[in-house]
């Protein structure tokens, strides 16, 4: 038989592809040098630094007030809790007493900011699955968001509304109404999300059982956010480390034992109920008072070191700060939720197919500047 | 049964932490040390004590508890803090290079998901042409990217990475931009 001599000499190979940096599954310019058999994944090495800007190095020229503008370039998404992270860091190192008002304002923004984020990365990831449609719901309904937050501060992605001290302005009359307003319309809309995607049974099919990520992995390799939570792992910030009027609140920790792409994929459209529950225990309770408390204008912190942690629609971000009393940070290195998050990405998807990576990354929720800042 | 657990899952003071640190490295005499030395400056009420086993204590300055470790014992005090049923420091949160100046080091900011107690990790080494330290990749997966990021702007080797090369730059990168001493005459960040 000529054809199995032909078989058995039919050997495989191994073979490098490049995946990005202009891929539209990489959402950003990141590039994925792939090993790969066949079909079949043997090694991703991310390729980083394309949108590397050094941020940490720009940082240790610029005033504190001067550091917010450039945090919000970094997770873009997550715009206004980076910025909050550096401020709670500021306010706590110079022992500031914030009000009320302002607690509860960055915690209703906070949590808008991550419904947004999560509307996009749901209507991408049908996108990057091959559902177009999700990605017109999902902007339809972040629209809303972004326009509360345009007529809040004026800018729809990098706002820079926390300042050291508080707000830069007081909120706007209407931001109560239209806040509510979004609440009433995405909890009709939300449904609708499920109902398209998660019970689709072809999208499911594409998603359960593929980038298996193990507890005692997603601790080990630094995993948070729903990326954690997705394998049972406990690693709310807000529940952990309440900040701002966290700790005033009631919430579920969404968590699922599954570890797949499916399990991370429900955790972050059950979060966005949680969020709006959050919301509506707060927006009508703002105390009132003063939306920012006076600092002087040039900053500095006392000698020390401080490190403040919150929670963004990726997960823990952290702000490490070593003063040495002058008006600028002598180092400051920002522990983003994204590059922990990707450096997991080759131990998950090793032995699975190309299109599957395309699948688990889309749950991995890359945000590229804030792993390259 | 419940009560012994409930005991359990409580997060170690400082001081016990201290103590149980110290307790590994049996050449420690660190509390006599403390004691003679609060005999003789009782009114100079530091924080800080160093013991005879390199390893020096502090809580100034920050919210954690601080250790700074000699070199060569990095990698055993690391293991230790991991594996530990104590202290079960599972959980690797920030690895942050660091320029002192004269010295070039690694700042590690760890904390146990069981207990959620926290402890912070130093370790620096004067010899700026060739600063190497011990990699702690084996003991926590997510320090194969930073201890590469780390390498990538300081120019700090880690011993027994498996794969120590530039993360974000270049290979053909000269020089080590967040080290204090770094001068690029084009891409002029420092004024």
């Amino acid at each position: 038989m000529e054809t199995s001599t032909v078989n058995s000499n039919f050997k495989s190979e191994e073979y490098f592809i490049n995946m990005g940096p202009q891929h539209p599954a990489t959402h950003g310019v990141l590039r994925l040098l792939l090993t790969i058999d066949g079909e079949i994944i043997k090694k991703v090495e991310p390729d980083l630094g394309y949108i590397h800007r050094s941020i940490e190095k720009m940082c240790e020229r610029d005033s504190y007030q001067q550091i917010v503008h450039l945090t919000d370039r970094m997770d873009y998404l997550s715009s206004h809790i980076n910025n909050e992270a550096v401020c709670l860091t500021v306010e706590n190192a110079l022992q500031l007493e914030i009000p009320d008002r302002v607690k509860v304002i960055r915690t209703i923004i906070g949590e808008l900011t991550r419904i947004a984020s999560h509307t996009l990365w749901w209507g991408v990831t049908g996108m990057d699955i091959g559902a177009l449609t999700t990605y017109f719901y999902g902007f339809r309904d972040r629209e809303m968001i972004n326009d509360i937050f345009e007529e809040t501060c004026g800018a729809r992605l990098t706002m820079n509304y926390n300042i050291p001290g508080g707000l830069m302005f007081d909120i706007h009359p209407n931001f109560v109404k239209r806040t509510k307003d979004f609440i009433a319309h995405f909890k009709t809309k939300l449904p609708e999300y499920d109902r398209l995607l998660t019970g689709n049974v072809i999208f499911q099919k594409r998603m359960k059982g593929i980038g298996l990520l193990s507890k005692e992995d997603a601790i080990s390799f630094g995993a948070s956010g729903p990326v954690g939570r997705g394998s049972g792992y406990s690693c709310d910030v807000r529940k952990h480390h309440p900040y701002s009027a966290y700790d005033k609140v009631k919430f579920n920790e969404i968590m699922k034992t599954e570890g797949d792409t499916f399990a991370r994929y429900q955790v972050r459209v059950e979060e966005m109920w949680e969020s709006m529950s959050i919301i509506e225990q707060l927006i009508d309770n703002i105390p009132e008072g003063e939306h920012q408390v006076a600092t002087k204008a040039v900053i500095k912190l006392p000698k020390g070191e401080f490190y403040q942690k919150v929670e963004t629609a990726r997960g823990e971000l952290g702000v490490y700060i070593i003063s040495t009393g002058t008006k600028n940070p002598y180092r400051l290195k920002f522990r983003s939720p994204g590059f922990s998050n990707l450096s997991l990405l080759n131990h998950i998807t090793v032995g699975e197919k190309i299109a599957d990576l395309v699948a688990t990354m889309a749950t991995l929720d890359l945000v590229i500047p804030d792993i390259d800042r | 049964m419940d009560s012994m657990k409930d005991f359990k899952r409580e997060s170690m003071t400082n001081e016990a932490l201290q103590n149980i640190i110290n307790s590994w490295f049996p050449n420690s005499i660190s509390q006599t040390v403390a004691t003679e030395a609060s005999i003789e400056t009782e009114t100079s009420a530091t924080k800080e004590s160093v013991s005879s086993n390199g390893l020096e204590f502090t809580e100034e300055d920050s919210q954690f508890l601080n250790v700074t470790v000699q070199p060569e014992l990095l990698h055993k005090l690391m293991s230790q803090l991991k594996s530990n049923s104590e202290t079960q420091f599972d959980y690797l949160f920030c690895l942050s290079g660091v320029d002192w100046g004269e010295e070039l080091g690694v700042v590690y900011h760890l904390e146990s998901t069981t207990f959620r107690h926290s402890i912070v990790v130093k370790v620096q080494t004067k010899d700026r042409e060739n600063p190497v330290f011990d990699s702690v990749y084996d003991i926590w997966a997510t320090a194969d990217f930073h201890e590469r990021e780390v390498f990538d702007f300081f120019g700090i080797k880690f011993n027994n990475h498996p794969n120590l090369k530039r993360l974000f730059l270049t290979e053909d990168w000269v020089g080590f931009p967040l080290r204090k001493d770094y001068v690029d005459e084009i891409n002029m960040v420092i004024k």
